[in-house]
């Protein structure tokens, strides 16, 4: 089996868009709505997320027929446990700033219900190979909605994309205001809902 | 009404299937069935139908709420005038043009956006235009400060047009006020202009009308006064008097300061049985209840110095009591559960007052928090009434 074959690319692909974990399986929304109000920490939010899992589920890949059944979620949360402590120390190292922002958003990736569910659902069933390319998926999938989402809340409730002024002078000047809801957790609900929407209207098979 | 209705008749055909203005159809079918009740009759099912439908309801509300605007528009003027010190040399037209003026295109502003909407959506979902938005476009620029820019206004009324209501349904599927849901927009998204102490007078003349006041003028709401424990005063610097809080010459929004306005429009609705006299009730003693509960727990507190009266007079107790928490579609439905519903609104208005004071009007919070709940205060009603019912059988078996 070829490592790009057409299996293995739907592994890759179907969690950005048809099978997306946050906008279609509704997972990790506690996370979104918290790290989103800026774009920086949206990112780095969606990067450590990414790796995290994709480390988590070729790992449990490797150790899939070892693990004895009854005790693989406590074997999978210190495998997840183990890459969060270290991906938590390189940011408070190389990007303190930031890990200041996210604060507890990044420990509590252990409890983000994408990690157990692909590690569940997928990497105890599947070769690290296609594992590895699930879990990339699945994370630039919950990155992507939530770089949308924090484009959106930063323009509109800061007037500045990563930390850019994008909004000219003049415009405050003619008497716009930022829009303060935007930094508050209810308008990155209202956001997520209007990206759903889109999707399902696309999408007619998402519809129920 | 006979031309009127031969016109109607007339242009018809041109919005029907097949005609040149066929894309038009739910803006003309709008227009008729607001001008006249429609005459179709129902083919099965129901046969009988009361000659009010909802759109002469919402008619009746627009009429109810008119008092309250052409006090508000003078008031705008009054205020205006009495903070440039020159009441005496304005004349009694000059106020009401003044804020006729201050208050046009904030309507037309809200009216264009959301009917826009409501027509929109009603050309792309092949239904009827809802009559919802006749009210809601009156209600929003009442319960705005006179200095809210005209750009919030179409966002909040285009956000809560949206997902207030279009999103579940349309007319009559909303669960929270509709009107409620903009200015709770405003308040949370643009918080400058909607609370504070420089947006609830008029500053600027418009051509001519009116006068310029000095930069940096502000002038709180009576409402603020009281809950900051100090004594209400006008835009002049002057202690208002009971008269003043009766009659509405304070500052505040623009359709909310006139008890007796807002009364008037009470009796009407009432009178017409548009209104439940429950809920409007039941909000005055849910409120008054809990004043008398607060002056005696903590006699100390700052928002409880003045006379009780003072915090029903003042804000938006009287206008949301009256206008938004008897809205037929967000209020319970269940007889008991009105009194239920309107005592949790008149309570929960005065806790806000009381405990917060981020948020000195109470009232719009509180209508919304029941507006949620009130689904679950009719489900509890026919509960209870269904476990009466299944007890009294028991006993005479």
């Amino acid at each position: 089996m070829g490592l790009f074959s057409k299996k293995n690319m739907e592994a890759l692909n179907t969690p950005l868009l048809k099978e997306n974990p946050v906008t279609v399986q509704v997972l990790g929304i506690c996370s979104a709505l918290a790290v989103t109000s800026k774009l920086a920490p949206a990112i780095v939010m969606g990067l450590s997320v990414t790796i995290i899992v994709a480390m988590a589920n070729v790992i449990i890949s490797l150790i899939r027929n070892t693990i004895p059944s009854r005790i693989r979620i406590i074997i999978q949360l210190v495998v997840v446990a183990a890459l969060v402590t270290l991906v938590s120390e390189v940011l408070k190292a190389f990007a303190y700033d930031v890990s200041v922002q996210l604060s507890v958003y990044v420990g509590l990736i252990i409890t983000n219900c994408i990690l157990m569910g692909r590690l569940e659902a997928f990497a105890m069933q599947n070769k690290p190979w296609p594992s590895f390319l699930d879990g990339i998926g699945n994370g630039l999938g919950y990155a992507m909605i939530l770089v949308i989402v924090a484009i959106v809340r930063e323009i509109f409730g800061s007037g500045t994309l990563l930390d850019f002024p994008v909004i000219p002078q003049c415009v405050y000047d003619a008497g716009y205001i930022n829009n303060g809801l935007m930094l508050m957790a209810p308008m990155a609900f209202f956001l997520i809902a209007i990206v759903i929407w889109v999707q399902r209207a696309k999408d007619k098979s998402l519809q129920e | 009404m006979k031309f009127l209705r031969n016109y109607l008749n007339k242009i018809k055909p041109n919005f029907e299937e097949g005609g040149k203005l066929h894309a038009f159809r739910s803006v003309f079918d709008g227009m008729e069935t607001f001008l006249f009740v429609p005459n179709d009759t129902s083919k099965s099912g129901v046969n009988i139908h009361d000659a009010i439908d909802s759109k002469r309801i919402m008619s009746l509300v627009v009429i109810a709420l008119l008092p309250a605007m052409l006090f508000g528009m003078y008031n705008l003027g009054y205020q205006n005038a009495l903070a440039a010190g020159a009441v005496a040399t304005t004349s009694c037209w000059e106020m009401f043009l003044f804020g006729l003026m201050v208050m046009l295109p904030k309507i037309a502003v809200t009216y264009i956006v959301g009917l826009g909407i409501e027509f929109i959506v009603a050309q792309w979902k092949n239904e009827e235009i809802h009559e919802g938005f006749l009210v809601s476009g009156v209600l929003i620029p009442m319960i705005v400060p006179a200095g809210c820019p005209l750009w919030v206004l179409a966002v909040a009324t285009a956000f809560s047009v949206i997902f207030a209501k279009e999103v579940f349904g349309g007319t009559g599927m909303n669960i929270v006020n509709v009107a409620l849901i903009a200015r709770a927009f405003i308040f949370f998204a643009y918080p400058s202009v909607i609370s504070g102490e420089s947006v609830w007078v008029a500053t600027e003349s418009i051509f001519g009308i009116g006068h310029d006041l000095p930069d940096g003028y502000t002038c709180a709401t009576a409402l603020q006064y009281v809950n900051g424990g100090e004594i209400a005063v006008g835009a002049a610097g002057a202690q208002l008097s009971l008269c003043d809080m009766i009659c509405g010459f304070m500052p505040g929004s623009i359709g909310e300061t006139s008890v007796i306005a807002i009364a008037l429009g009470a009796a009407l609705l009432l009178w017409t049985g548009v209104a439940s006299w429950k809920v409007m009730v039941s909000v005055f003693v849910g409120g008054i209840a809990m004043i008398l509960l607060f002056t005696g727990l903590m006699p100390e507190n700052d928002a409880l110095q003045q006379p009780i009266y003072t915090h029903l007079l003042l804000g938006g107790f009287c206008f949301g009591a009256v206008f938004m928490a008897t809205d037929p579609v967000t209020a319970a439905r269940t007889e008991t559960g009105k009194f239920i519903y309107g005592f949790g609104i008149g309570a929960m208005a005065i806790l806000i007052r009381v405990f917060n004071p981020g948020y000195p009007e109470g009232m719009m919070l509180a209508i919304l928090l029941m507006n949620v709940t009130a689904p679950f205060i009719d489900y509890c009603v026919v509960q209870s009434n269904v476990k009466a019912r299944a007890k009294r059988l028991t006993k005479k078996n």
